[in-house]
């Protein structure tokens, strides 16, 4: 509905995942907010606020597990009360698993990061970054 | 949680040029990211733009023109139910709707939730909002110069023109009640003018 902002969080490239067969493996996602902006974290301290949140297509590889870090809990000029958030560079670990039917070879993993970020002043719209992951599954 | 509809970059492209031409040509700050607040002052008449035209339905199926509230001071507020400093605001405009509404003003509260009605009904119940709320879309956000930032609101005068643009959480309630007061007054002084000059005249 609003415009696509420019984004003020930015994901480093991920590392190729080689993963075996019936193995699992973790991939690491390292987001990095501008400075002065939070986004809200997977577990939002109020029901209204959108949470950040990453999703996994259901194959190649099964996600097991997502990790988010620990959030930080901030006072804003906005809020009465502190907000659970995340700021500055944060990882988000995924551990996944290679089902035992999986193709071998080079495949895609996809993911979505979806956030919505604001400073102390001002929220811009939801914003969803799409996170392709390179496999090699052996 | 409903994913965001996936806008073509082509459609970005006019939207981030549709902003750049509005900030402009209407003196808006361009927008820049990092904590920030701007307010600009209340601009003389004659350096006014129009407000640009539109029709949205209200939470209850009506449709409402900005045309329709020409000869009223509005505040036209951008606004989401998931915008933490929109929801520091919108007690103060529930009461500017109060002490302002017999002086011809108005608030529109325009809601960009992608969730429609389902996120804004029960969040104007919590809050006891007392003004109209209109559902918003991309292209009211589009004639408006590509709103982005979070709350957004202007105030505009009873000719329908833009006399001042908040961006970002304002400073404080005075400020905007100030901005009002001296347009719904402001106004009333102009009219009484023209009111003596009728009457001078005969």
């Amino acid at each position: 509905m609003l415009p696509q902002n420019k984004g003020v969080l930015t994901v480093a490239p991920v590392d190729k995942l080689t993963i075996q067969r019936g193995a699992t493996g973790e991939v690491k996602i390292t987001a990095q907010l501008q400075t002065g902006f939070h986004v809200n974290s997977n577990t939002p301290s109020e029901e209204y606020l959108i949470p950040l949140k990453l999703t996994w297509a259901k194959e190649p590889l099964q996600a097991e597990q997502v990790t988010y870090p620990k959030p930080q809990s901030e006072k804003y000029d906005f809020s009465p009360t502190p907000l659970s958030v995340f700021s500055g560079t944060f990882d988000i670990v995924t551990r996944f698993k290679a089902p035992a039917e999986a193709r071998n070879g080079p495949a895609i993993m996809n993911g979505k990061l979806r956030y919505q970020a604001c400073n102390n002043k001002e929220c811009l719209p939801p914003r969803t970054i799409d996170i392709p992951v390179t496999l090699e599954i052996q | 949680m409903v994913l965001p509809k996936l806008i073509p970059a082509a459609a970005g492209a006019v939207a981030l040029g549709g902003f750049l031409l509005w900030t402009a040509c209407s003196n808006i700050p361009e927008a820049g990211f990092g904590p920030r607040s701007v307010k600009a002052a209340v601009k003389p008449e004659n350096e006014r733009k129009s407000a640009p035209e539109f029709a949205l339905k209200d939470s209850n199926g009506q449709t409402v023109h900005l045309a329709d509230y020409k000869g009223k001071v509005v505040l036209l507020d951008f606004w989401a139910t998931w915008c933490g400093p929109c929801k520091i605001e919108i007690p103060w405009f529930i009461e500017f709707e109060q002490q302002f509404k017999d002086r011809g003003f108005a608030v529109l509260g325009v809601s960009m939730d992608e969730d429609g009605w389902d996120a804004v009904k029960p969040y104007m119940d919590d809050l006891k909002i007392n003004y109209r709320i209109l559902l918003g879309n991309e292209q009211v956000s589009d004639i408006y110069g590509g709103v982005e930032s979070l709350p957004t609101t202007l105030l505009i005068d009873r000719q329908g023109k833009i006399a001042s643009i908040h961006i970002g959480l304002s400073q404080g309630k005075e400020e905007f009640r100030n901005d009002i007061d001296r347009l719904l007054g402001s106004s009333s002084s102009a009219s009484s003018r023209a009111l003596t000059s009728v009457a001078a005249a005969k």
